[in-house]
């Protein structure tokens, strides 16, 4: 193990400095513990990744390119702009990563089901597409309000075969469909797998799902050596629960050079209550089987996350983040609505891409970032989703009719 | 030795078994919920009081809406707290464990907490999302505290597990009898009555039955196995359907003859 270094998080436990560990009730203990002693044998193990990069190469299509935007950068006028493009993945964005992973590892434990939670339905398809693939039955649970909001993705699950469940409970959003899946895993332990979709829940996730997301920044660091003959000088993602992030940054850390900045959803500001950046606007609190940086009163009730981008509308982040922002070896900022969508408009017609409204949260903060900075800079950003899912929120936002 | 050691040397002095009721603090209002601890105190060996929290991960739909009703009322530890000390100005002898999340509690401060809970005459606690691996956050505080941190044993504990819980456990162990959350399947006793004997070469501590009890056949059965049994969404469940504390009261009565007259187990 490397003295000082940022990658040899989390401790035994499941700790990233203060944040992570397994905030769970007892019931799931054997079975978390089971997840843990599983995934560390698979990840010791050369041919789990013989098979994860197998399908990671033919049925996800990695590596997913590292784009020069040229027009972006000359419409910038100051740093290179590059895209790497995870949103090209099989399924549209970078959660298939994880979901191959994971269910490669569920069927190393002989679970024969699959629960997931999901918010805009990303994660949803991408667990419902692996299950498919590895035939095994697949659960999505979802908040009742997104169910309505996201209609062709519930149409998506359900032809790839997965059952949808709306979940009224609480709020009817991500967080209590997180909350629903818990449940229902603490009945059917014996035979199910939770598929966490990002970089959050007990003590082994966060880690687990950090290490398939890796592809992303290792991916990267080959590709600018091709292209550029050195490291990148700043990489810049969205962050929800902080799954894309994580990958792309957690290859990097040790690289003193590397600026890092993850981008929160900022809804109509954080100093409104209408947000969903748990860094900048949250405190740390428990959920969700961790600690780690939550949106909450001041007595400890978690309150509603606000964004344009479901995918982002959550009211914590994942444990390592936490600790690199307690740590400050990663800059956090926060992106409006409004600035997302803005710069949504731009990549469509700049580059001939739509993004998904999470990334567009990304680009914005490269829109405002990449002027500031040299020619000689090169900034990295992932474009870790494409938008084809966004059109009608876009559409509404314009007032357009479409459909 | 707190007021739940006492109460458990009490019931073994008298070879009975122990009644444990939960409802909600808040639940439907701060008055009523008082009232309603008052006229289950006659009952009941022990009072299980709720500590609300959005996001109860372990808690069936009845609990849950419980907690969602609590909190439109405003009310959050400090108000737990207020009613704990209401209820001891009438009530200085029945055991209160109260129950709940760790988030509100580290939000209102773990030392503070354990102190005030002391204080004001809170016998022990349950923080569901708390187990042994996270165990020194709350636990040396609670200790201090003379507050029993009670743990809980589930379908999914093997004897090593046990061992691990019951490390640091006391006052009693609560065991799960369903592999689920608060208030949905029936506990099966016969199931739960083999593992809980096996869990007992493990510790000495008194064990409880508690989640998917219902009924006074469910409860006189449960009995019959273990050292007491928990009603709680039975009883929270008759709150919401309008039972006053009257109506709470009797259906604790008939819970506790149930308990009180369960054989034990050949």
């Amino acid at each position: 193990m490397k003295a000082n270094s940022f990658k040899n998080q989390p401790d035994e436990n499941g700790h990233f400095g203060p944040y992570g560990g397994r905030y769970v009730a007892e019931t799931l203990m054997p079975l978390i513990l089971d997840v843990e002693k599983a995934w560390h044998a698979a990840r010791g193990d050369d041919k789990f990744w013989e098979e994860f990069h197998a399908l990671a190469a033919d049925y996800i299509g990695r590596p997913s390119p590292l784009y020069f935007a040229a027009k972006t950068t000359q419409h910038l006028g100051g740093a290179k702009v590059y895209f790497k493009r995870d949103e090209l993945n099989h399924t549209g964005a970078h959660k298939i990563n994880h979901c191959l992973g994971q269910i490669l590892v569920a069927k190393r434990m002989g679970k024969t089901r699959i629960i997931a939670e999901t918010g805009a339905g990303q994660h949803g398809v991408a667990t419902a597409t692996v299950c498919a693939l590895f035939d095994l039955p697949c659960t999505v649970f979802m908040g009742a309000e997104d169910v309505e909001r996201q209609k062709p993705n519930v149409f998506r699950m359900k032809l790839l075969g997965a059952e949808v469940i709306p979940v009224t409970s609480g709020s009817a959003t991500l967080k209590d469909a997180m909350n629903e899946a818990l449940r229902h895993w603490v009945a059917n332990v014996h035979d199910t797998y939770y598929l966490i979709g990002t970089v959050a829940g007990p003590h082994p996730y966060p880690e687990m799902v950090r290490d398939f997301q890796s592809v992303i920044g290792n991916e990267l660091r080959d590709q600018m050596q091709q292209k550029e003959g050195r490291l990148p000088d700043t990489l810049v993602a969205c962050i929800g629960g902080g799954s894309n992030a994580m990958g792309l940054f957690h290859p990097f850390l040790d690289d003193k050079s590397v600026n890092m900045v993850g981008v929160e959803a900022g809804g109509h500001g954080v100093d409104t209550d209408k947000h969903a950046a748990s860094l900048s606007g949250g405190k740390p609190g428990v959920l969700h089987g961790m600690k780690s940086y939550f949106l909450q009163n001041e007595d400890g009730q978690i309150t509603e996350a606000h964004s344009i981008s479901a995918g982002l509308d959550y009211p914590g982040i994942g444990p390592e983040h936490a600790w690199l922002y307690d740590e400050k070896r990663v800059n956090y900022v926060s992106v409006t609505d409004d600035e997302a969508l803005e710069a949504f408009k731009l990549m469509a017609k700049l580059e001939g891409i739509i993004p998904a409204l999470e990334p567009s949260h990304a680009f914005a903060h490269v829109i405002k970032l990449a002027p500031t900075l040299p020619k000689d800079h090169i900034i990295v950003m992932n474009l870790c989703g494409r938008g084809d899912k966004d059109i009608f929120t876009v559409a509404e936002k314009l007032n357009v009719r479409i459909g | 030795m707190n007021r739940i050691d006492k109460t458990f040397a009490a019931l073994k002095a008298a070879d009975r078994k122990a009644l444990i009721t939960y409802i909600m603090a808040g639940d439907p209002d701060i008055a009523g919920s008082l009232e309603c601890a008052h006229e289950l105190a006659k009952h009941a060996d022990i009072l299980e009081i709720g500590m609300p929290f959005t996001d109860p991960m372990a808690d069936g739909p009845a609990i849950q809406a419980a907690g969602l009703r609590a909190l439109a009322n405003k009310v959050g530890v400090k108000e737990v707290l207020n009613f704990v000390q209401q209820f001891r100005s009438k009530n200085s002898d029945t055991p209160i464990v109260l129950m709940g999340y760790f988030n509100p509690v580290l939000a209102y401060g773990v030392d503070k907490f354990c102190n005030d809970c002391n204080n004001l005459g809170v016998d022990g606690l349950i923080v569901v999302d708390i187990p042994p691996e996270e165990a020194d956050e709350i636990v040396p505080k609670a200790q201090q505290n003379n507050l029993s941190f009670i743990r809980l044993l589930t379908p999914t504990t093997d004897v090593d597990r046990a061992a691990k819980i019951a490390q640091n456990a006391s006052g009693f162990l609560y065991y799960v009898s369903i592999a689920g959350v608060t208030g949905t399947a029936s506990a099966d006793p016969v199931k739960a009555g083999i593992h809980i004997s096996t869990l007992r070469s493990k510790t000495d501590l008194p064990i409880v039955a508690g989640f998917g009890i219902k009924t006074a056949s469910d409860a006189s059965a449960m009995a019959a196995i273990a050292d007491g049994v928990v009603v709680g969404s039975a009883l929270v469940q008759a709150i919401a359907d309008g039972a006053n504390a009257q109506k709470l009261g009797e259906l604790a009565a008939s819970l506790a003859s149930a308990v009180r007259t369960a054989k034990k187990a050949a």
